[in-house]
């Protein structure tokens, strides 16, 4: 984490940058919040470990309209993101410098399940423990890292920076599950089966738009949910119609966008695993008209927006 | 039994609970200036809705489309109904424009406090400022006050708008008010204009050029920036910021001071507004 | 004081359900919240914190006010039925009974909102003291007492038994009706129960909290700080943190236009959202630092300036756990705190 900072520090004491996005010191070594530190000084709590989820690339829009270049620091999953709004022309590369910086894995204290968490040990980066040391005021317990991962970097895309300036830090594999397979577990359930499932996950949202505002593909400058000039803007949560449209209407309005990067699922407060419907369009695509990851590259045309004579067309069938 | 549920037992000062409105019947809408309409108000079984003082607001609600917060710009001394003054800018006023004498809309009020017309206002000269569609809240207080001639002194209007198309309660204006003794209006449009011979330029500028001395009140409304300099004008001719009364407009859904979207500071718009004084306006946060 | 062993609790429930609605912590799809208690419910006490408070119960995040029916060009009216059944919310947590208290402040003052109003009459609260506090709890600091919240009853689970004592008329009210599924018991194993929270409370990171530098005088003295805009940065401007909170009372009301006519509703809306105070001409709170300040200044600040000091913060620590970015008010307080040293 010194390193980081460091050359941080140097970056900004040679006005090579205006200011750095990066994660700062919480109350607690978990929760650390995304912050901009435009002076060296406050560097100093400057944090990077394994509870430092938060995917920083969609506060780079609004870095894009100050003045003078961000350092933002980008894991792996993040550059994905990055690129896609660089390729939605949603950010300024011009006024990014980009450190991608390794990862082990970030952690979700939600699932630490060890009530009354004082200290968490072995989160610490570069030097992240196989097992945590979790002190609580009931007494200490210990956890595998790998249980207290989040979903995401169980499934994790790789550890290569798809796009960077510089990287700092080394990265550990994380994978060690199949990324479809719960996808293809409901796949297989019967129709009532995959509406019952969705309506009882479905039925808990809350409609805090946490998942659509920390969302790196949702960067409408005014939602169609937000829009008062028509019924999409219903803050109600009476009829789990609302719910099922809010929430099947943003992967469609994400597929072919949405690298994965599970933040979706990450922030929702009541636990929905929204990332399974991105993950679904991105299967089908993949089956539809050849692999693609969103993010991976600028060049490469995407399967939703461009045509071609041979493109599959799937037709009204249940999927 | 549907009026039963409206009755709400836990407020007895109020028929019904205060959130649920009362059908009101437009009966004469009157075209004031191309996008300023006054609609007339009455109960269905005739007379007015609700008694209410100078200067508080009502919601008018279209059902299916909007509501939205109004000044009722009738004076309580109208026995037989109110009135709206409304400027076409949004979804909801745009349908209220629409609508025809003898249709039906919904209306929840009396809200908010009201200008201190037996108090404070009482036994004083007016002074009241007011710019384009801003007049509507005033006019309830100078009708009030010209019913009740004799409770206050000199009173003087400085009424003004983009063109003399702009000027709503034209007619008001010209054949009652002018004509009341002891009532100056003083008319003014922005920009010279055939068959207007009265005074041409803004409001701010018009009042400097009347200089009033300050043994009187004044009531100041209209769009944010003439506000500005209009009290700039009033500071620099002496008045103190306790002489000088305006209206506050803040986005409400209530109407009761719960809701919290016309929350600023300690106090709410919509319940503890719309009339304040310059010094209490002075005290909130920055935020309006 | 009475006594009922935990296997029996179903027993107990099946009772209150007897005549009135019983809502209690449910878990669904892995989460813990207030829902109806049925034979089929998976009751979950042993969860601290329900994601949702149970203002719900009280003020529903969604609850319809009125129909109107066009009939003729005539409209007709139909406000919805007032709550005239009794119903009991089993397990309400002190900071969330204290949450009641803030809402109280709100909606039942004057003009009293009758639907709140009825439910609150209509309502029984068996409140639960929290065994195990949790890291992200600082109660304390806005005067609950977890280990002997309020409520029309109290109750303790200590081990194996869940102990249950009457506070106000209508807790001995029902508790007369539950008849002898409830024993007698003395109050020693509470006594004891009581101090172990107590000394768990100490503990807790956040119990000592200082707002010397709010209450009602900071309506004026920190509204122009600098620190807001630090603080605000990486806020989402979701509104998990208000529809999370036991205190937040924001509301909008809006349309379904439905076949049979318009059903006029309200909702829990947030003022961390942008179109909050949107007018047709204009916004009074354009920034997200602008809202972000609106919320704790009204918490911290304008509430207790209107409510003889009583925050509009119960320290239940929802918002600390479930922020996306980790801001909440624990991080303003201290924010504040440092501010003078």
């Amino acid at each position: 984490m010194q390193e980081l900072i460091v050359r941080a520090k140097e970056l900004l004491e040679k006005g090579e940058v205006a200011r750095v996005l990066g994660w700062k010191k919480g109350e607690q070594e978990y929760d650390a919040e995304p912050a901009f530190f435009e002076t060296a000084e406050s560097l100093d709590n400057f944090v990077y470990n394994g509870f430092c989820g938060a995917n920083l690339s969609k506060y780079m829009i609004e870095a894009g309209k100050k003045e003078g270049k961000t350092l933002v620091f980008l894991k792996p999953c993040d550059s994905y993101s990055y690129n896609q709004l660089l390729r939605e022309h949603r950010v300024d590369r011009e006024k990014a410098y980009i450190i991608g910086v390794g990862c082990k894995g970030k952690l979700a204290i939600s699932k630490i399940p060890f009530d009354g968490i004082l200290k968490v040990s072995g989160a610490q980066y570069p030097d992240a423990q196989e097992i945590l040391t979790v002190e609580t005021l009931y007494g200490t317990e210990t956890i595998p890292y790998k249980d207290a991962m989040l979903e995401r970097c169980h499934v994790c895309k790789g550890k290569d920076h798809v796009v960077y300036d510089e990287l700092l830090g080394e990265s550990a594999d994380t994978v060690d599950a199949d990324r479809f397979a719960e996808v293809e577990r409901i796949e297989k359930m019967s129709p009532e089966e995959k509406f019952a499932y969705f309506q009882s996950e479905l039925s808990k949202c809350i409609r805090c738009n946490a998942c659509r505002n920390v969302c790196p593909a949702c960067s409408c400058r005014k939602c169609v949910f937000d829009s008062t000039a028509f019924d999409s803007e219903q803050k109600a949560n009476t009829t789990s119609f609302e719910e099922k449209m809010f929430h099947i209407i943003r992967a469609f309005h994400v597929a072919g966008r949405c690298t994965d990067c599970g933040e979706c699922s990450r922030v929702c407060p009541q636990g929905i695993p929204l990332h399974l419907f991105n993950r679904k369009f991105i299967k089908d695509i993949n089956a539809l008209y050849g692999e693609y990851q969103a993010g991976s590259d600028l060049e490469c045309p995407a399967p939703l927006t461009s045509f071609t004579t041979t493109d599959a067309e799937p037709g009204v069938g249940r999927g | 039994m549907a009026e039963a549920m409206h009755e709400c037992k836990y407020n007895p000062g109020f028929m019904r609970d205060t959130l649920i409105p009362q059908v009101g019947i437009i009966t004469d809408i009157r075209t004031e200036t191309p996008d300023v309409k006054t609609f007339r108000v009455e109960a269905p079984n005739g007379g007015k809705l609700f008694e209410h003082m100078p200067g508080q607001c009502a919601m008018v609600c279209a059902p299916g489309v909007g509501e939205a917060m109004f000044s009722i710009t009738s004076s309580p001394t109208n026995k037989l109904y109110q009135e709206f003054s409304i400027k076409r800018c949004g979804v909801l006023t745009e349908y209220l424009h629409s609508l025809k004498a003898g249709d039906e809309i919904l209306v929840r009020g009396p809200y908010g406090n009201n200008f201190p017309v037996e108090t404070e206002l009482k036994g004083q000269n007016l002074l009241f400022i007011a710019g384009g569609i801003a007049l509507a809240p005033l006019r309830s207080v100078i009708n009030y006050c010209l019913d009740n001639r004799e409770n206050y002194g000199q009173i003087d209007i400085v009424y003004g708008s983009r063109s003399a198309d702009d000027l709503v309660q034209r007619k008001e204006i010209e054949e009652v008010w002018s004509k009341i003794p002891g009532v100056n209006v003083h008319l003014t449009i922005d920009r010279p204009q055939d068959g207007w011979d009265d005074h041409v330029g803004f409001v701010p500028s018009y009042l400097q050029e009347l200089a009033f001395d300050t043994n009187r009140t004044a009531i100041l409304c209209g769009p944010p920036i003439m506000i500005k300099f209009c009290l700039q004008g009033l500071k620099e001719m002496g008045f103190a910021m306790e002489q000088v009364y305006t209206t506050l407009e803040l986005r409400m859904k209530c109407g009761v001071g719960k809701c919290g979207r016309c929350n600023i500071g300690t106090k709410y718009v919509c319940k503890d507004g719309p009339v304040f004084r310059f010094d209490q306006v002075d005290a909130l946060p920055n935020e309006y | 004081m009475y006594k009922i062993s935990k296997e029996n609790l179903n027993a107990l429930y099946a009772a209150i359900a007897g005549g009135n609605d019983l809502f209690l912590p449910v878990k669904n799809a892995g989460q813990t919240n207030f829902g109806l208690w049925t034979e089929s419910a998976d009751v979950d006490i042993d969860t601290l914190k329900t994601v949702k408070s149970a203002k719900d119960i009280f003020f529903p995040q969604s609850e319809s006010l009125y129909q109107v029916r066009r009939q003729d060009g005539k409209l007709e009216i139909q406000g919805e039925a007032l709550r005239e059944k009794p119903f009991v919310v089993f397990g309400i947590r002190g900071c969330d009974v204290k949450g009641m208290e803030v809402l109280d402040k709100v909606f039942l003052s004057d003009p009293v909102d009758g639907y709140y109003a009825a439910r609150r009459q209509m309502g029984t609260i068996v409140s639960l003291a929290c065994g195990r506090p949790e890291t992200s709890c600082f109660c304390k600091v806005f005067g609950v007492d977890c280990a002997e919240p309020a409520g029309d009853v109290v109750t303790w689970l200590v081990g194996d038994t869940l102990y249950w004592e009457a506070k106000t008329k209508k807790g001995e009210a029902l508790t007369e009706k539950l008849g002898n599924l409830l024993e007698k018991a003395d109050t020693a194993d509470v006594e004891k129960e009581k101090e172990k929270i107590h000394a768990i409370v100490e503990r807790l990171p956040y119990s000592n909290l200082s707002l010397e530098k709010w209450g009602a005088a900071a309506a004026d003295q920190n509204f122009d700080s600098p620190l807001w805009e630090q603080l605000y940065s990486p806020c989402l401007a979701c509104g998990t943190c208000t529809f999370v909170c036991p205190t937040c009372q924001c509301y909008d009301i809006k349309d379904y236009t439905t076949s049979s006519g318009v059903q006029r509703y309200r909702c829990w809306d947030s003022c961390m959202y942008s179109d909050f105070t949107m007018m047709a001409h204009g916004n009074n709170r354009t920034s997200q630092m602008q809202r972000f300040r609106q919320r704790f200044m009204h918490k911290l600040a304008y509430f207790p300036a209107n409510n003889n000091g009583m925050f509009s913060c119960v320290g239940c620590g929802r918002c600390v756990d479930k922020c996306p970015s980790h801001l909440n008010i624990v991080k303003v307080i201290k924010a504040f705190e440092k501010e003078g040293q």
